[in-house]
């Protein structure tokens, strides 16, 4: 299988990371030297075998309705790199 | 007391709580040691006046039954500090200070232990030489150009230089096994569920494991017992009864079964690791435990399967840095444009390679193909580790399937780079617990690894193994201070 930059492109665009002509070229190389070495697992059949989705053999635990965490604002707000009062600040995404 | 950093963990233990040594005298030897080790740059975070005043009010008031009584540790940047900035190795987390502590670290304090910084690793814990970090490369104790491992690089490189007494690492693939065996320590990973998640800057969260990484076997046995709790703030923490690891553990494994995977004898691997295993075999065959050959028929499948689960988990995962919340921002034309400039400015090459690679498995069309096709095999590599432990109580390998590398040896091949995890990324894939310790040196002289892998919750067993074999072994690390200066 080959990664042409096309695919680069739209998975570039699906990750939210631009990438330019350089970086896709490098890109595109690097994935198919990684996909090439992935493909190995077309060699099995996987047919009836049942995907693993958690090692850990437990179901979720139920708990209580109830607010533990209270007044939470200011530690939420306070790492944002751009901030008005209580809000998060983003660039205008309406005209 | 001179030569205090020179002890091991249970040593000073022993010295605070025989009031032989003080936590201010503990804390003012280790902080000395790690400013005159700036060259290793096995820090991100420095807190060293902070750790020297909680060493004081310690002294002042010495509660003698803690485990850690007033012990100094510094700490892998991967889990979150309270009022400490925590970067996961990352320009994009730079300037992220947590406004709350992780359940592992908190664990630790609630010991008795002060925090003296934090420690390098690869960004976001994703590389096995700790080359990818925003912060710079590590250097090995053992030799000034030789990579520490990766990722949990800075740990291994502090521990083993004698930074800190003992530390903390994660393993998503061998993570903490790889550079333990890389410097001369012991790592073990837990089992999947027996550490809280909470807190620790997620990579793939069914793979990742907080864990200890020591100087010896007895010191990684107590503070796994500190670490091991059950969290309801982490929905796969797993409630089991906990052993008192340091405490229940022995030397006496006789009759216990011993499976060697024919499977790991791989194409390429030296002859010195190749030795290096036999002469493990006859070491715990010297302890009375019985050598079962067994077959771990997908092993092969192993790193292929790992390179499409954690990608996949950890593009989902890093979806949560968008310049928006916390951590660094690029200004953009709109908000796409400022996530797509946020993105491609604050992680660096090996994360986005990795995000477009889980972006790329998880995408429309691609999805069968390739994750749910790697979560059958991962059942198949799982249940090939349930019909071994039918018959062995665990199993014996080389931790990796060379010595250190050199660094900038690997950085452009990353296929190449990613088959250091060969022997270890199968246990992740199994959730099973697994312990590295030194078993001998190769012809430069570099220390080399052998890991024991035991059966989910089975701790204390692969302890017990790791601790009849460290007597044997007898290893010395082969340290001289060439950095200090």
């Amino acid at each position: 299988m080959s990664i042409d930059l096309k695919t680069i492109k739209h998975i570039s665009k699906l990750s939210r990371i631009s990438v330019d002509e350089k970086k896709a070229e490098k890109l595109a190389g690097d994935l198919n030297s990684i996909f090439d070495f992935i493909e190995k697992l077309n060699e099995l059949k996987t047919e009836n075998v049942e995907p693993l989705t958690s090692v850990a053999e437990t179901t979720l635990k139920l708990r209580a309705d109830e607010v533990k965490s209270k007044n939470l604002r200011e530690q939420v707000i306070k790492n944002s790199p751009k901030e008005n009062e209580d809000y998060f600040v983003v660039p205008k995404v309406i005209e | 007391m001179s030569n205090i950093t020179k002890q091991s963990l249970s040593e000073l233990v022993e010295n605070i709580k025989n009031k032989k040594l003080s936590s201010s005298e503990a804390t003012k030897a280790f902080v000395e040691r790690s400013e005159k080790s700036k060259e290793l740059n096995a820090y991100i975070t420095e807190d060293y006046t902070n750790a020297l005043n909680k060493a004081k009010k310690f002294d002042e008031k010495p509660n003698l039954d803690l485990k850690l009584p007033g012990i100094p540790m510094a700490v892998k940047d991967l889990f979150c500090t309270k009022d400490i900035r925590t970067t996961a190795g990352s320009k994009i987390l730079n300037n992220f200070v947590p406004t709350y502590e992780s359940t592992v670290t908190q664990n630790i304090w609630n010991e008795g232990a002060i925090l003296m910084g934090k420690l390098n690793c690869d960004e976001f814990a994703m590389g096995s030489s700790n080359e990818t970090s925003f912060f710079g490369n590590v250097q090995n104790p053992i030799d000034k150009n030789l990579v520490p491992g990766g990722s949990s690089g800075g740990s291994s490189s502090a521990v083993a230089a004698q930074l800190t007494p003992i530390t903390i690492g994660t393993d998503t693939g061998g993570s903490i096994r790889q550079p333990a065996s890389f410097t001369g320590t012991v790592g073990l990973k837990p089992t999947y569920g027996s550490c809280s998640r909470y807190g620790i800057v997620a990579f793939a969260s069914s793979l990742d494991q907080a864990g200890p990484m020591a100087q010896n076997v007895k010191d990684c046995a107590l503070l796994q017992e500190v670490i091991s709790s059950y969290d309801e703030k982490d929905s796969t923490s797993i409630d089991f009864k906990r052993n008192e690891y340091s405490k229940e553990l022995t030397k006496d494994i006789k009759g216990k079964k011993i499976g060697i995977p024919r499977e790991y004898r791989v194409d390429g691997m030296p002859k010195e690791i190749e030795d290096l295993w036999k002469k493990g075999i006859d070491y715990v065959k010297d302890c009375g435990a019985e050598i079962i050959d067994i077959s771990l028929p997908h092993t092969k499948y192993a790193l292929p399967t790992y390179y499409i689960v954690a990608p996949a988990e950890a593009s989902s995962n890093l979806a949560r840095y968008d310049g928006v919340k916390y951590g660094f921002r690029a200004e953009g034309e709109n908000l796409i444009d400022m996530y797509e400039k946020t993105r491609s400015e604050g992680f660096g090459t090996e994360v986005q390679r990795r995000i477009m690679i889980g972006t790329y498995v998880l995408s429309s069309g691609y999805y069968d193909a390739y994750y749910l096709k790697a979560q059958k095999v991962r059942k198949l590599i799982k249940n090939d580790f349930d019909e071994a432990y039918k018959k062995v109580d665990a199993i014996l390998t080389p931790s990796t399937p060379s010595s250190a590398f050199k660094i900038g040896e690997k950085t452009n091949d990353p296929v190449s780079m990613y088959l250091n995890d060969i022997f270890t990324v199968p246990v992740n894939l199994a959730g099973l617990p697994a312990i590295s310790i030194p078993a001998g040196h190769d012809s430069k002289g570099y220390p080399l690894g052998l890991q024991i892998i035991g059966k989910a919750f089975d701790e204390q067993n692969i302890l017990n193994i790791a601790y009849a074999m460290e007597e044997k072994i007898n290893f010395k690390n082969n340290i001289t201070d060439w950095w200090i200066k």
